[in-house]
């Protein structure tokens, strides 16, 4: 046998394999949209009562405001869901195989990150025209922003996941970093409630505040509360960053 | 990329040099407080079918997992074909072949597919690559179930399926780490007969951990594994010739008693093994007998076997394989 170790194949061939579970699981395809369009009309109903649409800028109902919310919990649902399943295929599953071949480590991190990617943004797109009943306007350079601006968020959200998914040693313990880091990382992005205040400051140091700013910019004209390009900008430079950590962590364990 | 090798290449210059298919030199693992490993060498030759065989807690799951370059050794070098697993990973996971103890396919994919991605993972071509599957699925007698989701199939099925997809790439060295856990005993003969298969064909060096002495008594070699150290090796005929002599079990209400007696009268030393006392004797058809006369009244149970491999571990250890401490 050539045995050839090469880098974007089998890269290829693990992002390719996280497509392939997730739609032959029909349930799971179920769950990641109906969880999130549930939660975003219960959600959006009840607090849009209470908010004045007009201070969130973005759209012009709390649900129009929640829309880009709604989509990074879809991408932090994948990125969990992505989390957990890696950390049983090391102990019991495929991944034995992967780790104990020739693939480089980078290979093995990115191919993860990016099958999870395209999963969460598959079920993005597929949500995407919603965004038309909440008072989003879709043209074709604000999809194209949108989709950057969900796949930055998709790979910074899903190679932390990773991170502390290879660095866990039973899904039990991924559970408190699930809940200490992960889902603050979604509450405090402005996915449910502009940055003001303390809290606003804190805000802005979370990353994953300039994906939805940004996807709410390319969405809703207006809105985002800051310029596209500093949120653009800040959502890339935070993917690379993560997929380097993780890419580092994979190597040394 | 690194240097490109035919694994075939790399096979045939290996053996014209001799080069050992594994070398493990003093290596000791510790985790915390415990000691894993202590001192461990052994060497296979290419071709060469080994047994580590030993209880729970013996060590031999620890040196898979360091010839599988999943674990760095506390001490010592671990050599495949010459290449070492701290300094040269790559090229070792290149050579290597590993079957863990839980199947590592997707139970969502084929087997086909696992095998393709499998493939994709060791950059096999695509010409390479369809023709290689085919024939190991024929092989390992998997060509009707194919098209299979891995999660249907029988534990025995799967295991094969896990097989081929250890052998997919050509490795010189196939590991194996307990791979008749959770199998039947037809299973974990079909299992065996494949293996002496592949090696026969191939000449793939096989080595696995295993607690049972039925799996290692098929081997070449069998390397006995206790508390981290080896405490016997051989082939399985040596091994149980080193004992030389007939084992005879008494089962009694007073072990230690029985024990000073036997020394007493008949000068002979005796192991106690699972509360039973253990004697070897050269001529057991006609010692027993006599024993069975001298001491009626305290022998409530006596036999006589040919020692098995599990007789020669317990004459070395004083327990049994079935002692479990814990997972290595």
């Amino acid at each position: 046998m050539n045995v050839q170790p090469r880098f974007w194949e089998p890269t290829f061939a693990l992002a390719q394999r996280e497509l392939v579970r997730f739609f032959r699981q029909r349930g799971r395809v179920f769950g990641a949209l109906g969880t999130p369009l549930f939660l975003w009309a219960l959600l959006g109903t009840g607090f849009g009562r209470h908010f004045q649409a007009s201070h969130l800028g973005g759209g012009e109902s709390y649900l129009g405001y929640f829309f880009p919310g709604m989509i990074a919990m879809v991408v932090l649902f994948t990125a969990v869901f992505s989390a957990i399943s890696i950390i049983q295929d090391r102990t019991g599953g495929v991944l034995q195989a992967v780790v104990v071949s020739p693939v480089p480590r980078a290979a093995v991190a990115l191919g993860l990150v990016l099958g999870g990617t395209a999963v969460a943004a598959i079920q993005a797109l597929i949500l995407l025209p919603l965004s038309l009943q909440v008072g989003g306007q879709l043209s074709l350079l604000g999809v194209t922003l949108a989709v950057a601006s969900i796949l930055a968020m998709a790979i910074g959200v899903g190679a932390t996941a990773l991170l502390f998914a290879w660095r866990s040693a039973s899904v039990q313990s991924f559970h408190a970093i699930m809940n200490l880091v992960l889902f603050p990382m979604w509450i405090l992005s402005g996915a449910l409630f502009p940055p003001s205040g303390w809290l606003g400051k804190l805000m802005l140091l979370n990353p994953v505040t300039y994906a939805v700013a940004a996807l709410r910019a390319s969405l809703f004209p207006g809105g985002g509360g800051m310029p596209l390009w500093l949120a653009l900008g800040v959502s890339w430079a935070f993917a690379v960053a993560a997929i380097g950590a993780a890419s580092a962590v994979v190597r040394r364990a | 990329m690194p240097d490109t090798l035919t694994s075939d290449t790399a096979a045939s210059r290996d053996a014209a040099t001799s080069v050992a298919a594994l070398e493990v030199e003093q290596v000791r693992h510790r985790y915390g407080e415990r000691t894993a490993l202590d001192e461990v060498s052994l060497r296979v030759a290419p071709g060469e079918i080994v047994a580590l065989l030993g209880p729970n807690g013996s060590g031999k799951t620890t040196l898979f997992r360091i010839v599988s370059t999943l674990l760095r050794p506390s001490g010592g070098t671990v050599r495949v074909f010459g290449h070492d697993v701290l300094w040269d990973p790559d090229a070792v996971r290149r050579r290597i072949g590993v079957v863990f103890q839980q199947p590592a396919l997707d139970p969502q994919l084929t087997v086909r597919e696992n095998l393709v991605f499998q493939a994709r993972l060791y950059g096999i071509g695509d010409s390479e690559r369809n023709a290689r599957i085919e024939q190991l699925l024929a092989r390992l007698g998997l060509l009707d179930r194919a098209g299979d989701r891995v999660g249907v199939l029988s534990g025995g099925l799967a295991r094969r399926a896990d097989v081929a997809r250890g052998l997919l790439h050509g490795p010189g060295l196939l590991l194996l780490d307990e791979p008749s856990a959770a199998l039947d005993p037809r299973a974990r003969r079909d299992l065996m007969d494949l293996l002496a298969a592949e090696r026969e064909r191939d000449g793939t060096t096989i080595v696995m951990t295993t607690h049972l002495m039925e799996q290692a008594e098929r081997a070449d070699r069998v390397v006995m594994l206790d508390h981290g150290r080896v405490v016997a090796e051989g082939t399985p005929e040596t091994l149980r010739a080193a004992l030389q002599r007939d084992v005879i079990k008494i089962r009694t209400d007073d072990p230690q008693a029985l024990a000073a007696k036997l020394r007493e009268r008949f000068g002979l030393e005796s192991r106690t093994i699972d509360g039973l006392l253990a004697i070897e004797h050269p001529h057991a058809e006609t010692f027993v007998p006599e024993l069975f006369e001298a001491l009626r009244g305290e022998i409530r149970e006596i036999s006589i076997a040919r020692p098995s491999l599990e007789d020669v571990f317990m004459w070395k250890t004083g327990h049994r394989l079935g002692d479990g401490e814990g997972e290595s």
